[in-house]
């Protein structure tokens, strides 16, 4: 018998009124794995992050961002239904019934107004699954607070974290946070998945995505609730390894990354760099000697790899069991040999923008279960596939809806 | 205990033999009531010896490394390297849902516990594998510390300021990105599980979760507009492009300087965030700091894709002379009555003082009456209606349950306890 892997979530059913980034992060590893999703926009609101550029040849269309694309390789269909006419809800209500998910990454105010708060889903089915992203959570004064990215970073820690002592802090480079909270949440969802399977429950899901990014923080908030000390980025030197830094290389502002733990990589590193007598140097015997003298060490260090590529750098380093890596530019990621390896960027075609580079699949591999990428959805492609096929309205009635401005 | 606590996840069981590069994944599944056992090498994980320490004491029961990131495990000891580790490991794995691990690619196949053989011994059994670089290619082997990776991931190049070398965290946080992945893994293979009665192994690579943050603007400004994205600290570089359509960028600061630390602000002009941006702009004007340029702007008609740098820097450095004359609170506390979106670079002292998680009781006290003190932890990381998230038990100290393991679930005796302490198994 010829094995034939099963897509884990085929007949999972997710009605998806997120947007932006945190909500469709979610939501895509289940549709790598088969959940079928409809993705619910309207042409008067559609997802906001079709307004961010940049765009595909520099033309500001909605069908042409790539944060857009990024955000949507999770397959999906796409409807519009413009949840603010009153035609609108019948319809949603038809979709709840349809749906074991409903997810939605508003600040609370928009789910209640259309009549979609747990409550009312609830009536429609009673096992659903309510998930709801927002930056502060759905209780407390900032419930009804937008959210954005960069304002997370700065809120959960992620900014404070990245800095040179002498100065503020540099921040993160984008909304690092819209990658941190859906781990979180895909978690949470499939947990939900499973629990509803085994007792026959539903669930509400409530997240903050601030409460969950402090999550990673741990260690540094305790420091402060339990001896009052309080963070400061130290740039990138760590307590446990000197050599521990981004020093420069030959090219236009190139860098390779060299980490030393143990005295064993220390002596590695001094034989690679041609000075083995370095490693007796009294100056840098002991981690404690090397952290004492480490602006020393890191000139010696930088004399060393200023004249040779980064890639040369690492090669050598690594060849003698001595951490290190390329600080990689966006070229030298598009040609990385490890991330071919697995495959992970892969080109779509796109009906308005052609071919685009940068799809990709769940950030882990599962041995039985294949996975599959879609491509970014235009708005209300899936109309005809959803209104007729799915929910059964006649080409009249399709037609009237569309007439009427309700979908 | 009773149902509403219980957990979502409360059916099953996790052995975590994870090192602090994985630790958290295997608290997740414990947040939501899975029972997560840690297997630690006798005399304690050398993670254990990670600061920062309770009071500044450096013990292994002290860490708070160890503490943060253990709670709703409860600890065993034992050398899977030996003999009988492994046969003790492998009685454990029938019973066993999930395995989590974090040892370099080979390591558990080396000892005859690679997912092959617990397969044999447990079909249903999940295997999570996490690694820098992953089970498989050119870099397996290659030494994967936090830096290494998100030097290589392509985070590295973007973050920092353009006048000093690149970044990475001071704190690293690398492997979260691969120790969550792990876990979105194992839950995906438990739900197919439930249809096909088969368990399966995830490799999740650090390297492929990093990859994924660094997002479309690195990744897509290269292969369609040959543009390499450069690290540009507190400044948010807005495209422009020509009439000959060629794009180029004016800088706008997205964060600022201020007395005591960083504040984030863009004065956003979409219909939305206008009165945000007005809020700000009226607040500086009544302080007597803002250029002729601020005073006249009409954010109405202003599109940050037309502008001159001359002119961005006019309305935007007015913005910065504000917030140096005033400290994070002020402006946070300013901003709220004004309907500003701006918002302090929190470090812990700000986190704990955030009203809106005293009031969404985020924070949880937890007992440590080994150390005679109660301790404040960031407490669930989702809110749910049906079963709870929380902690439920503080990290283990070394081999705090092996008798509740080893002699009321496996059945040992006292007296074998002692001898495989003695030969260094538990």
């Amino acid at each position: 018998m010829i094995f034939m892997p099963s897509r884990p979530f085929e007949g999972i059913n997710i009605l998806d009124f997120t947007w932006t980034a945190t909500g469709p992060f979610t939501l895509n590893p289940l549709a790598f794995y088969g959940a079928n999703i409809i993705k619910v926009e309207s042409r008067a609101r559609y997802d906001a992050l079709r307004s961010l550029g940049p765009f595909k040849d520099g033309r500001a269309e909605p069908e042409r961002s790539f944060y857009f694309s990024y955000a949507q390789t999770g397959k999906r269909y796409n409807i519009t239904l413009n949840m603010d006419h009153p035609g609108a809800r019948e319809i949603a209500r038809r979709l709840v019934g349809w749906a074991d998910i409903v997810a939605d990454s508003y600040a609370t105010g928009t789910m209640e107004k259309w009549g979609l708060d747990y409550e009312s889903l609830k009536k429609i089915k009673p096992d659903i699954i309510m998930f709801r992203t927002c930056m502060h959570g759905h209780t407390g004064p900032l419930a009804g607070q937008h959210g954005q990215g960069f304002i997370l970073t700065a809120l959960s820690g992620v900014d404070a974290i990245i800095g040179w002592p002498d100065r503020a802090p540099a921040g993160a480079f984008g909304a690092l946070t819209d990658f941190i909270a859906p781990q979180f949440n895909t978690i949470c969802l499939i947990a939900a998945l499973d629990y509803r399977r085994r007792t026959g429950k539903g669930q509400y899901i409530d997240q903050s995505q601030h409460e969950a990014s402090l999550q990673l923080m741990t260690p540094l908030i305790l420091d402060y609730t339990v001896n009052g000390r309080d963070f400061h980025a130290s740039g990138n030197r760590l307590s446990g390894a000197a050599p521990h830094g981004i020093y420069r290389c030959l090219g236009d502002d190139r860098w390779c990354a060299i980490a030393v733990f143990t005295d064993g990589e220390w002596q590695g590193f001094c034989q690679v760099i041609g000075q083995p007598a370095l490693a007796a140097d009294p100056r840098f015997v002991t981690l404690a000697d090397r952290k004492r003298n480490e602006d020393e060490l890191d000139c010696i260090v930088e004399g060393w790899t200023a004249r040779r590529s980064p890639h040369e750098v690492m090669t050598l380093m690594q060849a003698s069991g001595v951490p290190a890596g390329v600080v990689a530019d966006a070229r030298d990621q598009a040609e990385d040999p490890q991330l071919a390896h697995y495959n992970f960027f892969e080109e779509r075609e796109h009906p308005v923008t052609g071919k685009m580079p940068f799809y990709h699949g769940p950030c882990f591999r599962l041995s039985a279960a294949p996975y599959e990428i879609g491509r970014a959805t235009l708005i209300g492609e899936h109309n005809e596939y959803v209104y007729t096929g799915l929910l059964g309205y006649s080409d009249e009635e399709w037609a009237r809806l569309a007439a009427e401005g309700v979908i | 205990m009773d149902e509403k606590n219980a957990g979502m996840l409360s059916p099953y069981r996790v052995l975590d033999l994870t090192g602090e590069r994985g630790f958290l994944g295997g608290k997740l599944l414990g947040d939501l009531g899975a029972d997560v056992i840690k297997i630690e090498p006798p005399g304690g994980d050398p993670a254990r010896k990670l600061g920062p320490f309770y009071h500044d004491e450096p013990h292994p029961e002290k860490s708070l490394y160890w503490m943060g990131f253990n709670t709703n495990k409860r600890g065993i000891t034992l050398d899977i390297a030996t003999a009988r580790g492994r046969e003790i490991f492998k009685k454990l794995c029938r019973k066993a849902d999930i395995v989590i691990e974090s040892f370099d690619p080979g390591y558990l196949d080396g000892l005859g516990l690679g997912y092959g053989s617990l397969e044999e011994i447990n079909p249903g059994l999940i295997v999570a594998s996490i690694t820098g670089f992953g089970q498989t290619g050119p870099y397996k082997d290659f030494k994967a510390p936090d830096i290494v990776l998100w030097a290589l991931s392509g985070l590295g190049y973007v973050h920092g300021d353009a006048d000093r070398p690149p970044l990475s965290p001071s704190y690293p946080v690398s492997y979260f990105f691969s120790a969550m992945q792990a876990i979105i893994g194992a839950l995906i293979a438990l739900f197919q599980r439930g249809t096909t009665g088969r368990g399966q192994h995830i490799d999740a690579p650090t390297l492929l979760g990093l990859a994924w943050a660094t997002g479309p603007e690195v990744q897509g400004l290269w292969p369609l507009n040959g543009e390499i994205v450069k690290r540009s600290g507190r400044i948010w570089p807005r495209p422009r492009t020509g009439p000959d359509g060629e794009v180029t960028y004016i800088n706008v600061p997205l964060s600022y300087p201020c007395r005591d630390g960083g504040v984030k602000f863009f004065p956003f002009v979409e219909p939305g965030m206008l009165p945000s941006t007005n809020g700000l702009t009226r607040w500086v004007i009544e302080e007597g700091l803002a250029s002729e340029a601020l005073q006249n702007v009409d954010w109405t008609t202003w599109d940050w894709s037309e502008v001159t740098q001359e002119a961005a820097d006019a309305v935007t450095e007015s913005f910065g002379r504000f917030f140096m004359n005033h400290t994070k609170e002020e402006l946070w506390q300013g901003a709220r009555d004004r309907g500003i979106q701006l918002y302090p670079v929190f470090t812990p002292r700000d986190m704990v003082a955030f009203p809106q998680l005293k009031i969404r009781q985020y924070w949880q006290e937890v007992d440590h009456p080994e150390l005679d003190a109660r301790i404040t932890y960031p407490g669930a990381f989702v809110k749910l209606a049906d079963g709870s998230c929380e902690i439920r038990r503080r990290a283990p100290r070394i081999g705090e349950h092996n008798p509740e393991i080893y002699e009321k679930e496996l059945g040992m005796s006292k007296q074998e306890l002692e001898k495989l302490k003695r030969a260094g198994v538990i």
